[in-house]
């Protein structure tokens, strides 16, 4: 038996762990600034350094954040949810321990739609994020560092910890979760969801089990993933290293395995004797969760159309293709700005060609979001306006959109300014032929008397002459027209 | 005698004083230092005293006076801090040696609240060690003295704080108790300690030993002045989650409200294997009691004789994951290690006395994964079983009593080498910590070796303003 069709015998099974930073304006447990790059150790007060006798206050921006998830993903919310420390001893946790949710999450039991499947969220819960620190000599990590840094600007921002059931079998249906995921939790205005900057981080737990067994084996936990790409990678590696090890009759153990992009392989992490116990018990310092209905019903009250909802709507609406749709909605703001152009007159169907392709290329060219396009949805509007009016072609209206998006000048302006309008008014345009046979009689003499074939190529020859005079702005159709009528007549 | 007389003046007769100009708090200020630098030697109720910002404070009151301000109802009023108490810029340290020369760069709101009414901070009190204790023995620094007989303890673990007002070293000061710590050197020292509601104080830079338990109360040498400072500190506080929302009722008017038909009941479960002198001493208050009009009758709190072996779970439990902290990273004591895991235990290794690292012990076991169940989570059902006994019997009464403490002050070292024998003096007072509510120490007479002898009354949450009423009846009463 080859090695592939053995694997055909195994079934992955996936759970996802997201860490998500919820954009507060100020950190979980004290009013200290929840802003990403700022000097080290200056968004800091007694309160997120664990000072003796500082104690925690709730912010009730992140219950309701919280609560926004809990529509978001139809979880249900219990009455009272309360928070856990979390115990172990670590240097940049500055009470050595972390306030978080243990057996009374405010999220239980969730869902979403990935791909039109339902993916099972078990649980989303809030809790605090620790320091960061920076290991100085060895090999970078803090077992062999001569001295250690630590930056506490972190310490204490709420995250949320979203669990998903284990209910996924591929890598690829593990990024579809975690895209579409990130694209409710960035329409809902709870994280600015980036993978890359460390506000979403990505754990994933991974076991096999041959096909057609529903048990659950022995699972792995792979970290250090910082994208979608290294995350597909390194759960097909982990696949098939764990095929490979119950094919060779291994064991698997249960620990927690290190993404090493470059090596595109993962390592299992240095663990300490026996499982962790982090000795949970009700943190006294704080009273229980209790959301009373008005902040329900804000929360209720603040979710926007949510993207699985959004897709059918556009694709009905706009008469554009599922596959359409669903690359404006993976673009966080892209859905928007075409909506935005629509609103402004374009149809649906222009609005999303031109925003999937070349605004969605240049976004990518400059690491750009379309929230911070110089040209308005209102400019692509009237780009689109000059198309379909007859006054610019489709091959022009690349260039002055490019324009436009560099410099954000409106496109009517560029036209102008280039000279750009298309020409369709018949005097001129039979100007230029007369200009052009003129300069070119013996071309149209060739084309009396030639051939059918040799008479294709010297219209096409004049037809050629006549844009180049145009500067490229004479109305083809218009053109064709003349044209045979002065050759013919 | 009343309390009044046999300590002095009183922080009331200062602050009436002060605020009509017959007195300068300078002057009061002086005095005191004066009484702290001639008996502070023999004592050692403080572990740093601030004589030269006392001094300023004093006079930033006497300008306040002479502009025509008023400093509030404490002004002038003298006040030692138990050294639990953040205090920015000043040492704080829990008489621990893990936080030797640590200036926190907060003040604890209690503190912030007793000098905006107006009193002079003093210094910082002694205690045991991260206020782990009955005898005040645990201090890294050396025990305080009880001023009443410099062979006995002052009890613990506010023992510094109790010994200044015994002293006289104070009028007023502050303690922390968290399963008796302020009532039992209270009854050590013949003084006058209070441990209010769960909630009502702010424990905002109180350092922490048990959180749930925690709470900050007032020392003094009559229970008006008592009443007095619980009112400065009392009151909603936005930086501490546990606090309670509602404004503070205040005790002070209640004081003198009498004690006609109030309901006191006899726990009769506390009063086994306590001293026969302090148990004559109970009986007269209770006589004390019924001669003011109080309808007295014995009380059933079944389940307090277990609060003792539920406190030491619960509490040691949360302070084991409250004391993590102290790990030599970010500040106070740090010794050198090969690597930060070792850097750590030798710095708590070194810098905790051998009570805390018994009680981090203990608690660290009794949160341990498959020992939980059985011993914090047992723990938390008893202690709703002590909370409902208490509340079936204030359906019948509306204040309780019994003794403070089963003895009198012992001798140093008669309990260090016997944890559990120093464990059962706090037997009387634990259990009002576990339910959340209410308690006073009051002095009553004195026990057969001649020293005092405390009662004690207990209220349901809030229920302080009839305690009151009930604590005045026995001092203007006691022996
Ligand atoms: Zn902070």
């Amino acid at each position: 038996m080859s090695t592939r069709e053995v694997s055909k015998a195994w079934e992955a099974v996936i759970g996802l762990e997201v860490h998500v930073e919820l954009a507060t304006a100020t950190k979980l447990f004290c009013s200290c600034a929840n802003e990403f790059g700022a000097e080290p150790n200056t968004n800091v007060c007694p309160v997120c350094l664990g000072l003796p006798g500082s104690l925690p206050v709730l912010n009730e921006r992140v219950v309701e954040f919280a609560l926004r998830l809990g529509e978001a993903f139809e979880f249900s919310v219990p009455a009272q949810s309360i928070f856990h420390r979390k115990n172990y001893f670590y240097p940049d946790m500055p009470k050595d321990y972390q306030v978080s949710q243990y057996d009374a999450p405010i999220c239980v039991d969730g869902t979403l739609i990935v791909d039109g499947t339902a993916i099972g969220i078990e649980r989303a819960h809030m809790e605090e994020d620790t320091g960061k620190s920076l290991h100085v000599g060895g090999s970078g990590r803090i077992h062999e560092a001569d001295h250690s840094l630590v930056d506490y600007n972190r310490a204490g921002v709420p995250l949320m910890e979203i669990v998903s059931r284990p209910e996924m079998h591929s890598a690829e249906q593990a990024r579809g979760y975690v895209s579409a995921l990130r694209g409710v939790l960035g329409v809902i205005g709870v994280s600015d969801v980036k993978m890359e900057e460390g506000s979403m981080r990505v754990d994933a737990n991974v076991s096999i089990r041959p096909v057609g067994s529903d048990e659950l084996r022995t699972r792995v936990e792979v970290k250090n993933m910082n994208s979608l790409r290294s995350l597909g990678r390194a759960i097909d590696y982990e696949i098939a290293r764990q095929i490979e090890m119950y094919e060779t009759d291994e064991r698997i153990v249960q620990e927690t395995r290190h993404w090493d992009e470059d090596a595109g392989v993962t390592h299992g992490m240095r663990t300490k004797e026996g499982s962790e116990d982090y000795r949970y018990f009700p943190e006294p310092d704080l009273v229980p969760v209790a959301p009373d209905d008005s902040m329900r019903a804000r929360a209720r009250a603040s979710i926007p159309e949510l993207p699985a909802a959004r897709r059918v709507r556009l694709v009905s609406e706009w008469g554009i293709a599922d596959h359409e749709a669903a690359v404006l909605l993976a673009e966080p703001g892209l859905a928007d700005y075409a909506e935005g152009a629509v609103a402004a007159g374009a149809s649906g169907h222009d609005a999303t060609n031109w925003s999937v392709g070349a605004v969605l290329g240049y976004l990518n060219e400059n690491a750009l979001a379309p929230q911070g396009l110089l040209l308005r949805p209102d400019g692509l509007a009237e780009l689109i306006g000059l198309v379909s009016d007859g006054s610019l072609n489709r091959k022009l209206a690349t260039d002055v959109l490019d324009e436009a998006l560099r410099d954000g000048k409106r496109p009517k302006q560029i036209v102008e300014a280039r000279g750009l309008a298309q020409v369709s008014d018949e005097g001129a345009v039979g100007a230029l032929v007369d200009d052009v046979f003129a300069q070119n009689s013996d071309a149209v003499a060739d084309w009396r008397g030639g051939d059918d074939k040799l008479k294709k190529k010297k219209r096409g020859f004049l037809m050629g002459e006549v844009i180049k005079a145009s500067k490229g702005s004479a109305d083809t159709a218009v053109l064709n027209r003349l044209l045979d009528e002065k050759l013919n007549g | 005698m009343s309390a009044a007389t046999r300590n002095g003046e009183t922080a009331a007769e200062i602050a009436a004083a002060v605020r009509s100009g017959t007195r300068s708090a300078r002057e009061v200020t002086d005095a005191y230092l004066g009484r702290i630098g001639a008996g502070e030697e023999a004592v050692h109720a403080f572990n740093l005293v601030t004589a030269d910002a006392a001094r300023a404070r004093a006079d930033e009151i006497d300008a306040m006076i002479a502009d025509g301000h008023d400093p509030g109802p404490l002004a002038g009023v003298p006040i030692a801090l138990k050294d639990n108490l953040c205090t920015r810029g000043v040492a704080t340290t829990c008489s621990s040696r893990i936080l030797a020369g640590w200036e926190p760069p907060y003040t604890a709101t209690v503190v912030e609240r007793v000098v905006a009414a107006g009193a002079v901070p003093l210094g910082k009190t002694n205690l045991d060690e991260f206020a782990m204790g009955s005898s005040t023995e645990n201090s890294a620094f050396g025990p305080t003295r009880n001023p009443r007989d410099p062979s006995r303890v002052p009890g613990g673990s506010s023992g510094g704080s109790a010994a200044a007002v015994a002293a006289e070293f104070a009028p007023l000061a502050l303690g922390s108790d968290t399963g008796g710590s302020i009532r039992q050197p209270a009854a050590f020292c013949g003084v006058v300690g209070v441990k209010p509601t769960y909630g009502t104080v702010s424990r905002y830079g109180l350092i922490a030993f048990a959180s749930s338990l925690d709470q900050v109360g007032p020392f003094a040498n009559t229970v008006t002045d008592a009443a007095l400072l619980l009112d400065a500190i009392a009151g909603p506080d936005p930086l501490d989650s546990t606090s309670i929302r509602a404004e503070w009722n205040p005790v002070i008017s209640a004081v003198d409200e009498g004690i006609e038909g109030l309901r006191v009941g006899v726990v009769t479960e506390l009063l086994d294997g306590i001293d026969a002198d302090v148990a004559a001493r109970l009986s007269e208050a209770v006589d004390v009691l019924r001669a003011g009009g109080a309808k007295v009758g014995d009380a059933s709190v079944p389940a307090a004789i277990h609060g003792l072996a539920a406190y030491y779970l619960i509490a040691p439990a949360e302070a084991s994951s409250n004391l993590a902290r102290y790990d030599g990273v970010r500040y106070g004591l740090r010794v050198d290690g090969v690597d930060v895991a070792d850097m750590n235990a030798k710095t708590r290794g070194a810098g905790f006395g051998a009570e805390v690292k018994r009680r981090i012990m203990l608690g660290t076991y009794a949160l341990s994964a498959g020992y939980y169940d059985a011993y914090y989570g047992q723990a938390q059902r008893v202690r709703t079983l002590v909370i409902r006994d208490f509340d079936a019997a204030y359906r019948d009464f509306d204040v309780l009593l019994t003794p403070t403490t089963p003895t009198t002050a012992f001798e140093f070292g008669d309990k260090t080498g016997d944890p559990l024998s120093m464990y059962l003096s706090d037997v009387c007072t634990i259990p009002t910590n576990l339910a959340g509510h209410p308690a006073i120490s009051v002095p009553f007479g004195t026990g057969a070796n001649g020293m005092p002898v405390g009662v004690q009354v207990l209220a349901p949450a809030l229920g302080e303003r009839a305690m009151f009423r009930a604590a005045r009846a026995l001092e203007l009463g006691a022996p």
